[in-house]
């Protein structure tokens, strides 16, 4: 079963239920798909160990055989290759990597290496049987789906996978929810909060994924997410009341579910709960 | 001159939007400039008049013709971007619209059509003038969409013969937050003191000396743990950072949200002044 766990708006709480679910639950697979500033760790405090680089292919050229056709500029629809008066030039951060230029170079003066923009890693944790992994972007690296992607390559079908996204609704987030099986978005009660998360349920109703809201900061704020559900028809899984407590342990790193354990049951129901509802949907 | 500030976080959630709308009401002759495309809300404050909207196309999409094609499958093979199924349809999520389909299909069959990706907006506020935009869902180009909300920002400023441009900016590190804060005279971040508000902070500070820009900090909701702010305040020190200010943690901003004013317009509360000498410290830095 896949979990994604998303949401419009940066800073509502995704790392906070990610972690804390996957504590709750044990038996899990982490997965930190939050690569621009990925932070699920900073609540875990594994070891983590570095086992893959995320490369992207990039075009080289050789100089003697190029003729200066000027093909691959023309054909680049990033404008990623730039034709100077005696050479071209690439510009290795608006590249995409779809070969495009090497395939059009009449005179085979394109060859294509591997570029790195991020790396991935892994931690485990005995007690809880958590594994996480984690993708990192470079600094100054602008593309994060290829991180992204790469790291769902390790997700384990056989077990419970949480996946943490990162907050917007561009190619990012697609990149880590698509295929999911079900999708928590997590908000606030705010109009901030609000106005995203409708953003993020059309995102979500488009890539036809099941999913439920976690509320976050139950009693600040005022009402209109509440309404918002229910006159969407959209399931909200469980409210996290404001609590100073909770989120001074969130200062400090400490997943709450460790230090108030009477909402481990609370995760181990909303993950019944979303087994529920992924089996309704297969029935019907 | 027009002068350009981003305020930007890292991590999402940490006040960026409450700050820089406050900003907005402070400053005297600016345009606002709301660069977080794909969730925008700043005009949930600013309650915007729009006045232009312009259409935003992003990269192209594949789209491959059903009577001419032969189900060769050559496209599938060379496209990098898992885009194409074995029914010979393209996945327009997952599109990058890099044209080698087209290129590569030997019956001419995949045509690269436009895609409309967003628009942009062009509005009046009780402030001044603003530029905000809505990204259409799961697209590729938030980057551009920025640079185009910029472009137009300073449009706007030239025109109305304003001098500063306050720009609100994505979380993240990546292409948005890059399209962000390229070429302008100061970012400013705004941070909370939590773990992950730090971690967060010092991979946007390397992001932006990695591009060159100055950087200011402000520490938000600073009272929530002294010890992590006095962390912040030694890394800033130690990096070379100066602090803009701090801002106590305070129901007044979510209150401020939902009757849809500023923290300065809503109150003359001390957050409100807080807010103020923020304003006086950047403004002072960058002019």
């Amino acid at each position: 079963m896949k979990i994604a766990i998303a949401s419009g708006k940066g800073g509502t709480g995704k790392t906070t239920v990610a972690v804390n679910l996957a504590l709750a639950m044990g038996n899990a697979q982490l997965l930190d798909c939050d690569v621009e500033e990925p932070n699920c760790n900073l609540f875990l405090g594994f070891e983590l160990e570095k086992y893959e680089d995320v490369t992207i292919t990039i075009p080289e050229l050789d100089p003697q055989k190029c003729t200066l056709c000027g093909r691959c500029v023309d054909f680049c629809q990033y404008n990623a290759v730039a034709k100077l008066p005696e050479s071209i030039m690439f510009f290795p951060k608006l590249c995409h990597g779809c070969g495009g230029c090497a395939l059009v170079c009449p005179e085979d003066a394109i060859m294509e290496k591997k570029r790195p923009i991020g790396r991935l890693e892994k931690g485990i944790d005995d007690r809880f049987n958590i594994e996480l992994l984690q993708g990192t972007l470079d600094i100054g690296e602008p593309m994060a789906s290829p991180v992204i992607k790469q790291l769902q390559t390790y997700i384990d079908q056989s077990t419970v996978a949480i996946i943490d996204s990162p907050p917007g609704t561009a190619c990012p987030v697609i990149a880590s929810v698509a295929d999911m099986d079900f999708c928590l978005l997590v908000t606030e009660p705010t109009p901030f909060g609000l106005n995203d998360l409708s953003l993020a349920v059309e995102v979500i109703r488009q890539l036809d994924i099941p999913f439920g809201v976690v509320i976050n900061r139950h009693g600040t704020g005022d009402g209109r997410v509440e309404e918002y559900c229910k006159k969407e028809k959209i399931p909200i899984l469980m409210k996290i009341p404001y609590d100073r407590e909770i989120a001074v342990l969130y200062s400090k790193g400490i997943p709450f579910v460790q230090e108030m354990p009477e909402w481990k049951e609370n995760f181990r129901e909303l993950c019944r709960n979303i087994h529920k509802f992924i089996s309704y949907r297969e029935v019907f | 001159m027009v002068f350009q500030i981003t305020v930007i976080s890292g991590k999402g959630g940490t006040g960026k939007t409450t700050v820089t709308s406050s900003f907005a009401a402070l400053a005297d002759d600016a345009v606002v400039a709301d660069c977080d495309v794909d969730a925008a809300d700043m005009h949930l404050i600013l309650s915007p008049d729009t006045f232009e909207t312009n259409d935003f196309y992003g990269l192209k999409v594949a789209h491959i013709n059903k009577e001419l094609c032969t189900n060769c499958g050559l496209c599938a093979d060379h496209c990098r971007f898992d885009a194409i199924d074995p029914h010979n349809v393209v996945d327009t999520f997952k599109c990058e619209g890099c044209a080698v389909c087209e290129y590569i299909c030997p019956e001419d069959a995949v045509q690269m059509i436009d895609k409309k990706a967003g628009e942009y907006y062009c509005s009046n506020t009780r402030f001044g003038p603003m530029v905000h935009a809505k990204l259409g869902i799961g697209e590729e180009a938030s980057g551009k969409l920025v640079s185009c909300v910029r472009r137009r920002a300073s449009g706007l400023a030239e025109e109305n013969g304003k001098d500063m441009i306050i720009i609100d900016g994505p979380p993240g590190t990546g292409c948005s937050v890059i399209a962000a804060i390229t070429g302008v005279d100061l970012v400013l971040i705004v941070t909370e003191p939590t773990i992950s508000g730090i971690h967060d902070l010092e991979r946007v500070v390397s992001v932006a000396r990695h591009f060159n820009i100055d950087v200011m900090v402000c520490i938000n909701k600073y009272d929530i743990n002294s010890e992590l702010s006095d962390s912040i305040t030694e890394y800033c020190k130690k990096n070379g950072i100066s602090i803009a200010g701090k801002i106590p943690y305070d129901k007044v901003t979510v209150e401020a949200m939902v009757e849809g004013k500023t923290v300065v317009e809503y109150s003359d509360h001390k957050l409100s002044s807080q807010i103020r000498s923020i304003w006086d410290e950047v403004v002072s830095s960058v002019k």
